[in-house]
């Protein structure tokens, strides 16, 4: 090691150069739940409070059950890919890894159940 | 590993000599004698909060802190799909002053995350990047969640 100078300890060390991709993922998802949040709000906001036939009723209908599927697949994958960034500027080596599994794990996990459910609920 | 060989170097050395030393000593004296010696810049926690900072931190507290809500209501759905008497635990849980609480505070976190969002994606394009601008969309991101949160109240 004593042999190498600094320069070639550091060639090849940049960037991961695979940032672009999570921006973008990150711009993309962004646009969508601008849009699917506020629908999101007020459609289960409204029926919030009902009772369980009403529930069911509301989301046996096509709107409201595409606007919440899309919800929470656009906004759990958007929330796996936030919360990596702030794993990775806080916690270093094997905890960084365990934690950014168990938020993608969690996210998916979650978006797969509720939309599951939500379908049970519409059909 | 890596950082060994000029630990040796800085130990056995006076630092502020070394860079005076001539260079037939070879890669070691070269390369950079002075790491881990160097002033840092102020830290974090000595800065006087900004509007800019602090608009921005929170931006990322209540976007993750959104998880909470976002399971809260995916129980909701799943118990909803369940049947009857898992979704009156679910349901109660959701409506109960503590689920109230929790979701009128992730309004509030959602508008504020969605507006920090939009702020991004105008910064992204290259416009308002100068401080005052940046301050103003702070200004802009805490009134219009507010006002956003009280609306969406009154309308669901």
């Amino acid at each position: 090691m004593a042999f190498l100078t600094d320069r070639k300890r550091a060639s090849g060390m940049g960037s991961a150069k695979t940032g672009t991709e999570h921006h973008w993922q990150m711009m993309v998802t962004s646009v969508a739940l601008l849009i699917l949040v506020p629908l999101f709000m007020f459609t289960f906001g409204s029926v919030l409070g009902g009772t369980y036939e009403e529930v069911v009723a509301y989301y046996s209908r096509p709107v409201p059950a595409v606007i919440a599927i899309l919800t929470l697949l656009v906004g759990f994958f958007h929330f796996a890919k936030g919360a990596q960034t702030l794993i990775e500027d806080y916690v270093h080596g094997l905890a960084r890894k365990g934690l950014i599994i168990g938020v993608i794990c969690l996210s998916y996990g979650a978006a797969a159940l509720g939309v599951f459910a939500i379908i049970r609920l519409a059909l | 590993m890596r950082d060994s060989a000029l630990n040796i170097v800085q130990i056995g050395c006076d630092c502020s000599h070394a860079a005076e030393r001539p260079a037939t000593e070879g890669n070691r004296v070269m390369a950079d004698v002075n790491r881990g010696n160097r002033p840092l810049s102020p830290h974090l926690t000595i800065y006087r909060p900004q509007m800019t900072s602090m608009t921005s931190i929170f931006v990322r507290i209540t976007g993750n802190a959104l998880i909470v809500a976002a399971l809260m209501i995916v129980w909701w759905f799943a118990a909803a799909a369940t049947g009857p008497e898992a979704f009156a635990t679910a349901d109660a849980f959701l409506r109960s002053w503590f689920g109230d609480l929790v979701l009128f505070l992730s309004v509030w976190a959602m508008w504020y995350h969605l507006l920090g969002g939009v702020r991004h994606l105008i910064w992204d394009t290259g416009r308002m990047l100068k401080v005052e601008q940046a301050e103003t969309l702070g200004l802009v991101m805490i009134i219009g969640s507010v006002l956003m949160t009280i609306f969406t109240i009154i309308v669901t």
